[in-house]
């Protein structure tokens, strides 16, 4: 008797509790919907809007005018000899990268709910694929930091090669955020009235509006536990010609929360992601 | 054995022949942990777990088997249906077999690539393209891109919107929309198939067309499973049919009809009434609508009074639907659909069967819809009439074979005045056929039977 060959038959097992079994496997098979939905929001981004793809730029503007007649004009905050809205552009980028991303992340699973309770892929897909419209907002909206550096002729250093670097700290921490309260949507529906608010107050406790040596310095580690504090200190010491040094350990912290707040996402994501179907 | 080398039957690990092995499947349901239950109502569970037992008694009385210890195979192949009542664990098991929700326990096996089609035009977003959705809804489906470029054209074609592949679906008629979701899962080439009840929509001609399709796939010795109330569609499509009820296998069986027939015997319990009210039960509650919901199904006399069954077949008899109508909207359709005893539909009919100036223009409030039943058509014997309603193309307001709004024709009697013909014949209808019997005519003329005779 000649041996079966199974290599071109899939097989599945589905049994209870049993789903983590064929993740990374249907992570790969899925990779395309992945794209597509990506694509999907790209598209429709802008759809029946007369500006359209303007907004990316017109929104984190705006908030830079606003910060800079804040923080810069009427609070008169320092600036070490950095043009204010440049120092508060810088910061920006990433906030927004981190505030827009986390929004709709969140909120992903239940604008998909349709697609879940009728189809099977691997739900992580949903809020990560969200994601990659707001990279491209972002880099879109970086070019305005450039046309602000010609403007002031302001020329960044060489230290630029680290800023990816940063944009991945706050990029693992956007995706814990949005894998963890996604979940906790799906079931419970309070956590949409949550989320503005923590962007909200996330904006003035980080050093968005101000340069982070406004923190006293004994409250500085506790500081850095909001990871964001530490990838926006990263993007102006990558950008900005600053005589102030990185502050290490903040940095530290920042990345080391980062992951822990991707584990605790994404580890109550894989918990629950096989009850979405049922509850949502 | 060993020559069956390229035949993927016998590689599989799951013995000879068999492509899915459900054993022994359950699917619990905790019933009032609905959908958006609010943190504050976990945080008071969470502390009354403190204090109490971790199980409570209240939570095992909400404690609902959707699908209890279902075990069944499918071969290679095959083409099954899942009949059953609403509610009875059909829908459950497609969902579990197409991984979307987890089984409590049992265990499910399966070789080959499944797609699984329970609604069409997942996914599509109303502000992409024709175009766009194509992409979309297929690589949501699980097609590559690279399929769905091959079958592009194809896909485009038999869903007839060559001219607005570019334009928005959200500005498509409801047919078009309903057409492309089709034309993209028809197009879908997996091992094996699962469909829910996708074909309930747009009107007949469209439906045939997708039954035709859906037998092009299975003709093609894909396996197929699928879930309909549409028993026509049923009989005409599966070689196997298993019966659900409350979550269990009544029957399962090979002649699919004798299996259709026992799912009408489950469904009717005894004798249809002649009249049929709502009332506010849960599944007369589906009924609700804002177009056209329905409050009254009688037989009635020419004056509307309620007739008692049986009635002879040469009364004037009517069907009278009322109901309320709070948004009016011009695609409402409203009619009958009568069927035998043993389940054998006569005819559709419906309120709009006319030319459209003759339509009547609606107002909101209440609604009756007044019909003559055809006077010597039926024969002697039970028949079923359900209420028929939709937008048109667009929406089952009461869907055929699923709808709870159907009432009972019983005809006794008055079959004919002919002393010849007083008791029942064999034919599903009784007509009375007029005859023109000459007796004078030239020799010419009756040759033909002449010659015969």
């Amino acid at each position: 008797m000649e041996k079966k060959d199974n290599t071109n038959v899939k097989m599945t097992v589905i049994e209870a509790n049993k789903s983590g079994k064929y993740y990374w496997r249907d992570l790969w098979t899925y990779r395309e919907l992945f794209i597509f939905l990506a694509w999907r929001d790209i598209l429709v981004r802008y759809k029946q809007t007369i500006i359209g793809v303007a907004w990316s730029i017109l929104r984190p503007v705006i908030t830079m005018i606003v910060l800079t007649v804040i923080f810069g004009k009427l609070a008169g905050l320092p600036s070490e000899n950095i043009p204010y809205p440049i120092l508060v552009y810088s910061a920006l980028l990433p906030w927004n990268f981190f505030a827009n991303s986390f929004s709709e992340g969140s909120n992903s699973l239940i604008a998909n709910s349709n697609m879940l309770s009728k189809i099977y892929f691997p739900r992580i897909i949903v809020p990560t694929s969200t994601i990659v419209v707001n990279i491209l907002d972002t880099a879109i909206a970086f070019l305005i930091l450039f046309v602000l550096m010609i403007y002031y002729n302001y020329f960044p250093t060489m230290n630029i090669v680290f800023m990816p670097l940063f944009f991945i700290i706050a990029l693992v921490t956007t995706l814990g955020a949005s894998y963890f309260i996604s979940a906790l949507n799906v079931k419970y529906r309070d956590f949409r009235f949550v989320v503005p608010f923590i962007v909200q107050f996330g904006l003035y406790i980080s050093p968005v509006g101000f340069a982070s040596t406004n923190i006293p310095e004994n409250f500085r580690l506790l500081y850095y536990l909001n990871p964001m504090a530490g990838v926006i200190d990263g993007f102006r010491w990558s950008l900005l010609r600053t005589d102030q040094e990185l502050f290490i350990p903040g940095i530290a912290l920042a990345i080391l929360m980062s992951l822990v707040i991707f584990t605790i996402g994404l580890s109550y994501f894989r918990k629950t992601e096989k009850e979405f179907a049922d509850v949502i | 054995m060993s020559s069956n080398h390229n035949n993927k039957i016998d590689n599989n690990i799951l013995g000879d022949q068999t492509v899915i092995k459900v054993e022994k499947l359950s699917k619990k349901y905790i019933l009032g942990a609905k959908a958006s239950s609010s943190f504050r109502e976990l945080l008071n569970t969470k502390v009354k777990s403190l204090t109490k037992s971790r199980k409570s008694n209240q939570e095992k009385e909400n404690e609902f088997w959707a699908v209890k210890d279902v075990t069944f195979n499918v071969n290679d192949g095959e083409r099954l249906g899942i009949i059953g009542r609403n509610g009875a664990g059909k829908s459950t098991i497609l969902k579990m077999l197409s991984r979307i929700t987890e089984p409590t326990s049992g265990r499910i096996s399966i070789s080959g690539r499944v797609a699984s089609l329970l609604e069409v035009g997942t996914g599509f977003h109303p502000e992409l393209t024709g175009r766009e959705n194509i992409y979309l809804n297929g690589a949501i489906l699980g097609m590559s891109r690279k399929e769905i470029k091959s079958k592009f054209d194809e896909i485009v074609s038999f869903a007839e919107v060559e001219k607005f592949l570019d334009t928005p679906v959200k500005r498509y008629s409801s047919g078009m929309y309903v057409r492309l979701a089709f034309a993209v899962a028809a197009h879908l080439e997996p091992e094996i198939l699962i469909v829910d009840e996708v074909l309930a929509v747009g009107d007949a001609a469209f439906q045939k067309k997708c039954l035709g399709k859906m037998k092009d796939v299975s003709s093609n010795g894909r396996t197929v499973i699928f879930v309909s109330h549409n028993m026509g569609a049923i009989e005409q499509l599966c070689n196997r049919c298993i019966l659900l009820d409350k979550g269990q296998i009544k029957m399962d069986s090979t002649d699919v009809r004798s299996v259709i027939k026992s799912y009408f015997n489950t469904l009717d319990n005894g004798n249809l009434p002649s009249e049929w009210m709502y009332d506010d039960s849960e599944i007369n509650r589906n009924l609700l609508n804002e177009w056209f919901s329905p409050t009254r199904i009688a037989i009635t006399d020419k004056n509307g009074k309620a007739l008692n069954m049986p009635v002879s077949n040469d009364t004037d008899f009517y069907i009278s639907i009322s109901g309320s109508i709070k948004t009016i909207d011009p695609a409402l359709t409203v009619g009958y659909a009568i069927y035998t005893a043993d389940n054998q539909l006569l005819y559709w009919t419906y309120h709009t069967d006319t030319e459209e100036e003759k339509w009547p223009k609606f107002k909101q409030g209440n609604v009756t819809f007044i019909s003559k039943l055809p006077k010597h058509l039926f024969n002697e014997g039970e028949y079923r009439i359900e209420l028929i309603s939709s937008l048109h193309w667009r929406k089952w307001l009461s869907e055929p074979g699923v709808t709870p709004a159907h009432i009972n024709l019983s005809i006794q009697g008055g079959l004919s005045k002919s002393p010849y013909w007083m008791a029942k014949r064999p034919g599903m209808l009784g007509p009375i056929i007029e005859w023109d019997t000459r007796n004078d005519l030239v020799p010419g003329e009756r040759r033909g039977i002449v010659e015969v005779g």
